[in-house]
Order: structure tokens, then sequence, then C-alpha cells
């Protein structure tokens, strides 16, 4: 252990303070945690700047909309009135990384900050699958910055009003606006809309009001109307989960800057989409993270006992997993669990018992925890992270249960305890919980029809009877109409039997 | 890495998103804006107002699950005793959601937020159709008054200010050069020794030549550039700025019997608020009296003054009396910019009127820098009241003006008509 001089005293923060931080931070998570991470770059702003942050998605730069308006008002009575408090900071997938500090924090919690942020979030995103394939963290900024000055020019041109709605309309489908599987590599939005625009110029150019008179050719009466629909649909790459990208495509009657806005609307969701997948683990690695970063400069004489103790008072608030009748309890704590997952696994690694060689032959007794950490890290999202890492000695730890709600039953039934035969019970379902694909309703287009009554038709396939909330789906699918521009019809199907349970309808507005 | 200061970026970088959203719930916020009036005093338009908003009209929909349908399963933490295949009793009777929360649930509160006090001002006179209330100048503010305000290139030569011009005299002479008077008072004498030396002895005539031309280039110099040049002047600049009388008094007097509805009242108050927030802008401090009267006129609070109803005739000399009365008494005409507003749905006793108009006449008028009569009624009508009739005969004097009021969005117009800055007041 050596002994080095204190990094900072007392509360205060200056600027030279943060550098050297910092630079101590970067030589431990580098040197020996073995950490990977984009350059920093720490903003320091005031409350009042992080509650705009926070009220148009933690972003930087957004596009106007007024639902950022209504969060921005809900999120300011909130905090002014004590009811919440602001978050200690935020950080961006981007490259260089940034991170945003409160000025009115202190000089420990702007140490745990950056520990957290500028080194947990930063390697998590530079190095976790998902962030690689689906987000191009060199061009977030730029991407945003072209959404915000396109919407702010279409408001112009076309009227606040137009953009508004078709603003609302892709925004009540984002969470359907996402692809799940296979990436696909975009070419820059910026160069779509170059290429949009000269190709409207082209039309506009060659325009040829003749063509307009020719004989229409008469179509075979007897030709196989089902053969007809397949080679439609298949046309249109039918079905399609991804709601937006589908309309942005081809719905009739959208204009060439509507279809754009869908797409900006569509690839924000999509930037997101991540980080939904990966909350648990995204979070429990920054906590890990800062965590072992703390100890080491406590450890090395950077940081004083008083710092320390702040900072474990501030780490402990954070991990807290209320009990399921505590009051205070909001469904499982991600910092809790995904904090609880790595600190298992650390021990799996150095102490394991016989139940851990068994359970995990790969990484028991192993000794690098770091090194299956930052596998870990790399390789998983929630879903297979809690499938693959969570430990029966974890679920007794955290005396985990698993419980049936059956709408119409008075009771809820125990299926599966922190028991031998529970185990694995627990593990499988946990993971069905992180599992967004089956947390959100499947919604696909199933059928549309471009050439008759060019009718829409979605499908819900509903599993374990959970069906759509009424009032909300009516509301949602008029949005859908205005956007397709005709009849839209919604079928509630169950997933097992192929029943119909609902069906619904909406007309676009003329 | 890199620290960069983001603090003295402009904040509320979502106000233009703000804006959007009040401009999308304009006609609840309207609402609440009529509702705060009828709750608040005159005085209390200061803070901003809380706002709640149902969902509905402001809800984003998404496909969302309907939480009173199908099964869920949750894993949760902290079981204490509980073995497979237990029973829980959901708490609340069986229905509704269970404990655990539904993650998937989506009921939506009523949205509720605040307005800030110029949303809410804004609102406010947008409601009385109030275009803008900065361009409005009150013409009796006191007097004006002369005060200093810099310099000028030009002026009167009273006004001449002599330092600030020989500061730039000197600054000039300086940077062109000017020989001082010394220096040739120097040379002088030096020339006056250098022809005694030469009377006194030859073939010193070169060093008196010498001297001689250099007094002759520095007189030149000196005529060249002046010792006062009309650039330097300098003269004081005088600027007209109104007097701030630092305080005012309003007088609010209405009429409280049974005739005047809460709607009427509510008229009323609408004037005396805006009436309020403009004297405001002129003084440092308002104070307001209220008195109300039937046939006796008393001076109460604010809360009784807008809903205490009680019957009896109407005879308005008492309220006018009590008016002299608290003048009299509290605010000294030198000391107070004294306004009154009077409301009235236009009723008195005829044999009151003549002592009425007497009152106003001879004492209050003269008192008053302004005497404003709105008569507030329900419906357009061709009956013309007691007061209305009777204070026509004021109508040629410079304090005093009248005017009808039937809907609140006219509350503004006859504000404006009573207080336009082109109405001839001393």
């Amino acid at each position: 252990m050596d002994n080095r001089t204190l990094l900072y005293e007392g509360s205060e923060w200056d600027f030279n303070h943060l550098r050297r931080v910092h630079d101590a931070i970067e030589e431990i998570a580098i040197g020996e945690m073995g950490l990977d991470v984009y350059r920093n770059q720490i903003e320091v702003i005031t409350s009042d700047q992080m509650l705009d942050a926070y009220a148009s998605f933690g972003m930087p730069l957004m596009y106007s909309h007024w639902s950022f308006g209504k969060r921005y008002s809900r999120e300011a009575l909130l905090y002014r009135k004590g009811a919440q408090s602001l978050a200690y900071e935020l950080v961006i997938n981007s490259d260089p990384c940034v991170a945003y500090v409160i000025e009115e924090n202190s000089m420990t919690m702007q140490t745990l900050v950056i520990a957290h942020a500028c080194f947990g979030h930063n390697h998590f995103f530079k190095n976790n699958y998902l962030f690689r394939q689906w987000t191009h963290a060199e061009r977030v900024l730029d991407d945003l910055a072209y959404a915000k000055r396109f919407i702010a020019e279409c408001e112009e041109r076309y009227g606040m009003q137009a953009v508004e709605r078709t603003l609302d309309a892709a925004h009540s489908l984002m969470s359907q606006g996402v692809s799940r599987y296979a990436p696909q590599r975009s070419v820059r939005s910026k160069d779509l809309a170059i290429k949009a625009e000269s190709r409207r110029s082209h039309e506009e150019a060659t325009y040829n009001d003749l063509w307009r008179t020719l004989p229409k050719t008469k179509e075979s009466p007897d030709k196989d109307d089902d053969v007809e629909q397949q080679l439609a649909a298949a046309a249109l790459r039918l079905p399609e989960e991804n709601l937006l990208r589908f309309l942005s495509l081809h719905a009739p009657k959208l204009k060439d800057w509507q279809r754009e806005v869908l797409d900006i609307v569509r690839k924000t969701a999509q930037y997101f989409y991540p980080q939904q997948q990966t909350q648990l683990m995204n979070e429990g690695c920054a906590t890990f993270v800062h965590y072992q970063l703390m100890n080491r400069l406590h450890e090395t004489g950077q940081v004083n006992d008083a710092a320390m103790l702040e900072f474990l008072h501030m780490h402990t608030a954070v991990v807290t997993q209320p009990d399921f009748d505590d009051q205070r309890f909001k469904g499982l704590n991600p910092y809790a669990l995904g904090f609880a997952m790595m600190k298992d696994i650390e021990r799996i690694c150095q102490t394991p018992e016989p139940e851990d060689e068994e359970w995990f032959p790969e990484i028991a007794g192993r000794g690098d925890f770091m090194g299956v950490l930052r596998d870990a890290w790399a390789d998983f999202r929630d879903e297979s992270f809690v499938l693959q890492f969570l430990s029966p000695h974890l679920i007794r730890k955290m005396r985990l249960f698993a419980v049936r709600d059956e709408t119409d039953s008075p009771h809820l039934s125990v299926e599966a305890i922190h028991d031998e035969s529970g185990y694995r019970e627990i593990r499988h379902r946990l993971a069905q919980q992180y599992d967004l694909s089956k947390r959100d309703p499947e919604i696909e287009v199933t059928e549309a029809d471009l050439k008759g009554n060019r009718r829409l038709v979605l499908t819900h396939r509903v599993r374990d009877g959970k069906t759509l909330s009424s009032s909300t789906c009516n509301r949602v699918l008029r949005h859908v109409a205005n956007l397709w521009g005709y009849r839209v019809r919604l079928i509630e199907v169950d997933a097992d039997t192929g029943t119909t349970l609902n069906d619904y309808d909406a007309v676009a507005l003329p | 890495m890199q620290v960069i200061d983001r603090r003295q970026n402009p904040k509320s970088k979502s106000l233009g998103n703000r804006q959007r959203f009040l401009r999308r719930i304009k006609s609840q916020i309207r609402k609440t804006v009529k509702d705060a009036i009828e709750n608040r005093s005159v005085t209390d338009l200061d803070s901003g107002e809380k706002v709640s908003v149902t969902a509905n009209e402001i809800g984003e929909p998404t496909f969302g699950f309907d939480g009173a349908q199908g099964s869920r399963n949750y894993v949760i933490p902290g079981n204490h005793n509980y073995q497979r295949g237990d029973r829980i009793r959901k708490p609340g009777g069986g229905s509704g959601s269970g404990s655990g929360g539904s993650p998937d649930g989506d009921g939506e509160d009523a949205f509720v937020f605040m307005l800030s006090r110029d949303e809410f001002l804004n609102l406010f006179f947008e409601d009385l159709e109030l275009p803008n209330l900065a361009k409005r100048k009150l013409k009796s503010v006191a007097s004006e008054k002369w005060s200093r305000a810099g310099y000028a290139n030009d002026g009167s030569p009273q006004r001449l200010n002599k330092y600030q011009t020989m500061r730039r005299s000197l600054a000039r002479r300086i940077a062109l050069k000017r020989p001082r008077l010394d220096e040739l008072n120097r040379l002088e004498a030096e020339l006056e020794q250098a022809e005694a030396r030469a009377d006194a002895e030859e073939g010193h005539n070169e060093e008196t030549e010498r001297l001689a031309r250099l007094i002759e280039e520095t007189r030149d110099r000196m005529r060249a550039v002046p010792f006062l040049d009309p650039v330097d002047l300098r003269y004081n600049r005088f600027e007209q700025t109104p007097k701030p009388a630092t305080q005012a008094v309003m007088f609010c007097l209405m009429d409280a019997s049974a005739s005047m509805t809460e709607s009427l009242k509510d008229l009323a108050k609408r004037f005396f608020i805006l009436l309020h927030l403009f004297l405001n802008r002129h003084y440092r401090s308002v104070e307001l009296v209220f008195i109300r009267h039937t046939y006796t006129a008393a001076e109460v609070d604010e809360e009784t003054f807008f809903h205490g109803r009680e019957t009896g005739g109407t005879v308005v000399s008492s309220a006018l009396e009590e008016m002299l009365r608290i003048i009299r008494e509290r605010y000294p005409v030198q000391d107070w910019n004294i306004y009154a507003a009077q409301a009235s749905d236009g009723h008195n006793f005829d044999h009151d009127m003549p002592r009425t108009i007497a009152l106003l006449q001879r004492e209050i008028l003269d008192l008053c820098q302004y005497y404003a009569y709105i008569e507030v009624g329900e419906e357009e009508s061709s009956y013309v009241s007691a007061l209305w009739s009777g204070y026509s005969q004021l109508d040629a004097h410079p304090h005093f003006a009248r005017a009808t009021v039937l809907d609140p969005t006219e509350i503004y117009r006859v504000f404006h008509k009573l207080f336009a800055s082109n109405r001839q007041a001393s």
C-alpha cells in the first residue's frame, strides 16, 4: 500500500481538483482494472440546466416538442417542492463521453460521479455489444443537431401544428419503432436528406403531364386474389414489427418531410433501445466500478476517512433494496441487484463454495474477477446476464421469490422460493422480467392493402391474457390512422389459441 | 479529458418547449387563471399559480397493457416465510392490481405544475384582451423634474461645463504639443538676458537671433493650436424625468346592496385588480382602501368587500363622506396621490343625488388624481340609471371619467378608455 498525498480535503470543489481526481481515477481504472473508455468530457452545469437536460430525454440537444415542456414543468415542480432530488449525474453515450456534474455537489460527490459516469458507464457504453451494434457514439450529437435543425425548418415551412401532429403520432409509436433484430448500418441522416432532396427535384424536373393520359392496362379478372395478396405482402416484407419504419416507408399519403420526421423519432427510439435492455447491467457496472475505485483511492491514501464516510453514505442509499412489503418498495432496484450480482461474481471468482463450483464451473475460483466482469459487461444484456449469473447464493441472500398474479383471483400464488427446487425457476422468471420483447406488447403490421381499400391491419399477439388498455389503444390507433391516411384495424389474437379477443378500428381524420 | 464550465450557458433551454406546452393547454389554463382571479385578493397577483390539467388533454398515449387483464409473474425480494404453493391475499379486497404494483399499468394522474408570475400575468391580461400594458402612460403622474444626464456638445452658454471643457482643451493641447505659456515666458526672459549681454559685448547676435527665431516659432505654434477650441466645449445636459411620487392610495367604492350580484362584483373586482397592477407600475407603494355602502358606508377588508352582501337602500354620498373622512385622517393630499374607483349598478336614492354630486364636485374631485366611475350591468338596456344620468354633469371635470361594463372582456377596453394617455388630466 503506497501512501500518496490527498487529492482534496473538505467538500469544496474546483476545476483543479476535478482534473486531479479524474487523473488519479484514470490511473486505477485503466492501469489496475483494465477498463477501456472513450475520452471524457466533464461539463459543470447548474441544477436548472440539469432540469432542462432531464426534460429532453437527457440529451444535450433535442428537437422542440411540447411534451418536453410538459416533462420540464413536472420535473421542476417536483424538484422545487422537494419531492424529488436531482440525479447527481447524467452521462451521454457519445464519443467523447459527456458527463454532467452539478455545481452544488460536494467534492466527494463529484469524485463519485467521475468514477461512476466517466469510467463505469463510459466503459459499458464503449464495450457492450448492444451499444457497439446499435449506436454510433461518434455521431450521436451530429445526428441530434441535424434532427433539431430539420424539425425547426419543417415548422417554418409547414407550420408548427402540422409538425406537432406528426411528432405526436410518431412519439406514440416510439416503443413500436425499434427493430429488434439485425441492425441496419444506415448512412448518415444528413446524406439521406440530401438524397431525398435530389430525388424530389429530379421528379419535379422530369414530370410530364402527358403520362397521365396513357390508357390503363386491363387487369386480368381471373387472377388468384390470395396469391396476389401474398405477393404484395412479400413486397412490403410483412409482417413488420417496426411500425414507425413501415409507416415511413409505405404510408401512401405522407409527405417526404413527414417520413423524415418519423425516421428521426425512430432513430431516437433505436438509440435508447440498448439502454433499456441493459439498465440493470449498466447501472450495476457503474456502481461496481465506483465502489472499487473509491476503495482504491482510500487504500492508497488519496481520499481521507471523512470523504470515504460521505461516499459510503451515498453508496448505501443507492444500493438499498427494500423488501416487497416495505412501503418504499418500487420493484427491484437495478443499482442494488446489478451491484449485488457483480459483487457476487467477484466472490465466486475468489472464494467459491462447492455450490458455486457446481453452478459456475467456468469461473469459480478463477481469481481474475475483473476479467470475468469485463467479459460479462461486453457480451450480455440484462436478460441473458441474469440467466447466466444469478447464483443460488444471491437468491438466498435477497430472499427472492416468484409469485403469480391472476387478475380474477383474490390471491397471489407463490410459485417458487429460494430453495433447491426454486433457484432455476426464479432465475428463469427474473430473466424474462428483463426481456423487453416480452415486456412490450407484440404488435405487427400483418396486412396492408395498397391497391384496393388501403386498409392497414395490425395484429397484437396476446400472451397470458394481457390485452391492451382499450382507451389508450383507441387513441394510438387514431394516430396510426392519421399517418397511414386510411382506415386502420387492430386485432388482438391470443398467441396460443389463435382466437380473436378484440377488434379495434380507426379512421383517419380528413 | 477536459472539463468545461457550462454554467454560463443559457439555461431554460426548455423554455420554448414550455411555451408550446402552455399553448397546447391554453383553454385549461385560462380557466385556472379565471378561477384564480375570483379566489385571490386584489393585491396578490405577484406569485405564480398552480395549474392542474387532466391527463387526457396532454396524455401521450402508447400501446400498453390493460392492468386489469391477464396474469403476471413477478420475482420480488424479501420473502419471510412463504413456501411454494402458498397463497397471499391481495391487499385492497382482492380486486385491483397486486401488491407488486403492476409495472405495465397505465394510470395517469392529473398533471400538476406551476405557472410563473409572468406567465400568469400574460394570461391574465390576455383574458382581459390587453394587448400591451407597457405602452400605456398614466397622465397624472405627479410632476416632471429635470435631472442631469451627462454632457452635450452644444447648448446654451449658461450650461457650459467649465471643468469638462478645460479637461478636453488640456488633453488636446498636450496631444498637439502646444507650447506652454511659461515656456514662452522663459524664452522671452532668456532673450532679454541675451540682448542685454549683446548690448554689453559685441558678437552675441547669433544667440539673440536663435532665441528670437525660437520665440517666433513658439508663437506660431501657439496660434496654430488654440488654447480653447470649439471642439473642447462641453455643456451640461438635462433630461426631463417623471418625478416618482412614492405613494398612492386607491379607494375602492362599491354598492353592496342586494342588487350587486356576484358576477357584477366580479366585474368590479377585475377592474380594481387592473387598476392596482397599473398603479403599482408608477408608485413604490400603493395602499388599498375598501369602502362599501348601502345606506350607510363602512371601511371593510377585501374579503367582506367582495363577498359580503347586505340589503337596504342605497345612499352613495355615505361612501363619499367616509372616503373624505379617511383622507383627512390618514392620507394628507400633499403626501399621497389619491385615486378612486367607484363600481356600482347605478342605483341611488333620488333624494341623495344632489348631495352626491355636490360632494364630488366641491371636494373629492379636487383631492383626487383621478376618479373613475364604472357602471356594471348584466345586459344592454336603454334604461339610464340614477347615477349615470346624475354624473353627466361631472363630465367636464378633468379628473373624472365614467364608463359602463357588461362583460369581462370589455374590462380592458374600458380601462384603457378611462386611462388613455390622450386624456387630459392636469
